[in-house]
């Protein structure tokens, strides 16, 4: 009998019905977690495997040494390398060219490279216009390693304590 | 109000007058009041998304113009721009006259509410009665839309509302006895004039029980979130909106937004004291608070209520739909049936400065 009234009470107190503006009313003043994406990024952890990258030496010189260890370990077969002698006896690659519809992002080519030639670095927002952009080549991989040095470095740099 | 402009129109325009003048003078009226109420709906919109998103923890529209203020204008040409299209087996005539339907008593109602002393477009002495009137004309735009689409889910959505606008009519026309009872008038321009000094003599004191069950049937009746079941998004897409795009749909959007802001003035005026300032009677603040006109009382009075839909939108989940019809007939009906007689014992005891 006591429980009915209670309830009764309750009912026609909007209690529930208190109770649940009470928190919207509290969500209204509290802080915001959207992120403004263009502006604003969420923050990335040093390891993080986005888009390809071949560095260079300090002196200008591109690391890559055609060794095709990188080719080799692709699961997904996205790498194609073809390396000929260059003028000085150093061996070099002549094409360098990663399907980024192949990739996987695994990460092994930059595991599996002597050199720390081929990176994949912190890039996740990009968009092709045409089928055939989806291959980058030699060229395009050094641009953005030469764009992206600091970045690359910097990451490294962070994670090689936990490596 | 009027009539200073109406003078000055005179004065402007010796030569303009008779039976010419009076009809320019209420076209004029017309577009003064319907202008100010579209984009009053526009901006409620607008306050709803950020409103409703701000108590999800999101940020709400902020990208066309400063903090999006903007956004409304956007979505305006985006709905002129849109194709209309019409479902091939449809009743044309009656698919096109479903929106009008809906939108032109919304509008209409309008011409009753009083904005602030002297301040109308009309003063109808039965109008509260004109208000119950032309709102549950508006249902037959619904109804019509849901029948001429030809389409299963509006037809449900129709059906739904048919019977859910219907029953809460009975219920706030029962709250709007009580009222009546009190004021002793159908005159909205009186029974806001009966509530004048202050906070205490508003009438959502005695009729605070009233207040709520009117407040619920309104969010009912203008179709929107907890009882919003003849849209019902999850259920029936989108019910009678559904073969709607481009401007037909947004004359019904256009409709409901107009409902709810005629909602909120409706229960501002009935309950709370309309264009009167809480401060009546009240020393200092009655004399600090005069520079303020009627209109911008009324205005924040609204605001608040309008703030309400959206802020039990933000925390409702949809009702079912036999719940609904529960709540009407098992509930609010006794209620306010109980009610009118504790107001008649109230009027004929003479409890409280109300009557």
């Amino acid at each position: 009998m006591i429980k009915k009234v209670k309830k009764l009470v309750k009912d026609f107190g909007l209690g529930d019905i208190r109770a649940g503006m009470k928190i919207t009313a509290k969500q209204l003043v509290a802080d915001k977690i959207t992120v403004q994406f263009p502006e604003e990024r969420t923050p990335i952890s040093p390891r993080f495997r986005g888009l390809h990258a071949l560095r260079r030496y300090p002196n200008g010189e591109e690391r890559c040494i055609a060794c095709k260890l990188c080719e080799a370990v692709c699961p997904a077969n996205a790498i194609t390398i073809e390396s000929e002698m260059r003028d000085d006896g150093t061996r070099r690659t002549t094409q360098y060219d990663i399907d980024l519809f192949k990739c996987i992002f695994c990460g092994f080519c930059e595991e599996a490279c002597p050199v720390d030639a081929i990176v994949e670095t912190h890039i996740f927002d990009y968009a092709f216009e045409s089928r055939e952009s989806s291959i980058i080549d030699k060229k395009g991989l050094l641009a953005i390693g030469d764009e992206n040095e600091k970045a690359i470095s910097k990451a490294r740099l962070e994670d090689s304590k936990y490596r | 109000m009027w009539q200073s402009f109406v003078d000055l129109i005179h004065t402007l325009i010796p030569w303009f007058d008779g039976g010419l003048a009076d009809v320019v003078i209420i076209l004029i009226k017309g577009v003064a009041l319907i202008l100010p109420l579209i984009i009053m709906m526009a901006y409620m919109t607008y306050a709803e998304r950020k409103v409703i998103g701000y108590m999800q923890l999101r940020i709400g529209p902020n990208r066309v113009g400063p903090l999006g203020l903007l956004q409304p204008f956007a979505d305006v040409f985006k709905m002129m721009f849109k194709e209309i299209i019409f479902p091939s087996k449809a009743n044309i005539y009656l698919f096109l006259l479903a929106p009008i339907l809906a939108f032109v008593p919304a509008v209409a109602i309008w011409a009753v509410i009083p904005m602030g002393e002297g301040f109308y477009i009309t003063d109808l002495d039965v109008s509260l009665l004109y208000v119950l009137a032309i709102g549950s004309v508006g249902v037959y735009g619904i109804i019509l839309a849901g029948w001429a689409s030809n389409s299963k889910y509006p037809l449900l959505g129709a059906l739904r509302s048919a019977s859910m606008l219907v029953s809460y009519e009975i219920v706030i026309g029962f709250v709007v006895v009580t009222v009546v009872m009190i004021a002793g008038s159908v005159n909205l321009n009186t029974i806001v004039a009966d509530q004048a000094g202050g906070i205490w003599n508003w009438y959502w004191i005695p009729l605070f029980p009233m207040m709520i069950v009117f407040w619920i049937s309104a969010l009912c009746e203008t179709n929107r979130a907890p009882f919003d079941v003849v849209e019902g998004e999850s259920e029936i897409v989108g019910g009678t909106h559904v073969e709607y795009s481009g401007m037909c749909f947004a004359l019904f959007f256009m409709a409901e937004y107009i409902n709810m802001i005629m909602m909120a003035a409706l229960a501002v005026l009935m309950f709370f004291g309309g264009w009167h300032s809480p401060f009546e009677g009240v020393p200092y603040l009655e004399a600090w608070f005069t520079f303020v006109p009627d209109l911008v009382w009324l205005l924040v009075k609204m605001s608040f209520f309008l703030f309400l839909y959206l802020w039990i939108r933000a925390t409702f989940p949809r009702y079912r739909y036999d719940q609904i019809m529960r709540l009407c007939w098992k509930v609010f009906l006794p209620l306010t049936i109980i009610w009118i007689f504790v107001v008649g014992l109230m009027t004929q005891l003479e409890i409280g400065p109300w009557f």
